[in-house]
């Protein structure tokens, strides 16, 4: 076990590879964008019942897709910290959490700005609303916790448990619109079904989801880089402050 | 062109929608960038003047 994975949970490794993997994923992430954007703004046509509205589609459901997607990431992470009782996990783990944090605001937001002209209202307490607001307090709740800690590695722990029990709402959010009777229209696309959308409309929604992802492992590698470079300077100075 | 920009009607929740979401994610992109490039700055000052 040693061998093989802490090879790449070295954090001089990491950052190589960091270094290496990063202009591929944030050049990748950018062409997304440009063709995401072209294609789900003007390509695309507008749907039969919400008309021009179906395009905030493009921007919410990714946003959604990748709120839970960096939570289970930040689970993953924990628990191969608490586990191997590993830094660069906790490290992922933190650097995961503000970036899942605002695809939450984003998935809120643009769902808000969606509801408003299709169901009336901006905001309802159906399960599903309800379970993403849950989801970005436990988002905010994580970061807190890890920050209130004198000692960084009993806020990492206390996080890493906070992080991994928190993770049961990510099945609750997916599926709360089939489990409960919410406003909140069911999910359109299954992996087990052929999806019920037209390709047109298929199209745009990959391509953005291809650039959210491509933009949130950029994010990531950005800041656990970040991360271990402040756990440098931490050492540093206390090496400085004792000699 | 201006069909594009009046979105059917819904051209506020549209372009909000789009406004909101770029711009949370440009911050986020700034946030991640300038951090890792104070600590660069700061480590790189720090290892300097050990030597």
């Amino acid at each position: 076990m040693t061998g093989s994975l802490h090879r790449f949970a070295n954090p001089a490794r990491f950052q190589r590879l960091a270094r290496a993997v990063l202009p591929w994923c944030a050049g990748g992430a950018a062409l997304a964008f440009v063709a995401g954007l072209y294609l789900s703004l003007v390509t695309s046509p507008p749907d039969y019942q919400q008309g021009d509205t179906v395009r905030i589609m493009y921007v919410h459901v990714p946003a959604a897709w990748m709120a839970l997607g960096a939570y289970t990431t930040m689970a993953l992470a924990s628990a191969v910290a608490l586990i191997w009782r590993h830094r660069l996990g906790d490290l992922i783990a933190q650097s995961a959490a503000p970036i899942g944090a605002g695809f939450t605001v984003i998935a809120l937001a643009t769902g808000m700005l969606w509801g408003q002209p299709m169901w009336g209202t901006f905001w309802v307490w159906d399960a599903r609303l309800t379970s993403v607001l849950v989801l970005l307090f436990l988002y905010l709740g994580y970061i807190a916790l890890v920050h209130a800690f004198d000692d960084p590695e009993r806020g990492a722990k206390a996080g890493a448990i906070l992080a991994l029990v928190g993770w049961i709402n990510v099945p609750i959010v997916k599926f709360s619109v089939d489990w409960w009777n919410t406003l909140h229209q069911p999910a359109s696309i299954s992996r087990f079904a052929k999806p019920a959308i037209h390709p047109d409309i298929l199209t745009p929604l990959l391509m953005m989801a291809a650039a959210y992802m491509l933009l949130f492992a950029t994010l990531l590698l950005l800041r656990v880089r970040a991360a271990i470079l402040e756990h440098r300077l931490r050492t540093l100075a206390m090496a400085r402050a004792q000699g | 062109m201006t069909e594009l920009l009046n979105m059917g009607g819904y051209a506020v929740f549209v372009w909000s929608a789009y406004g909101v979401t770029l711009g949370v994610l440009g911050l986020m992109v700034l946030d991640s960038v300038m951090r890792l490039k104070r600590r660069q700055a700061e480590l790189e000052r720090l290892e300097g003047s050990a030597e």
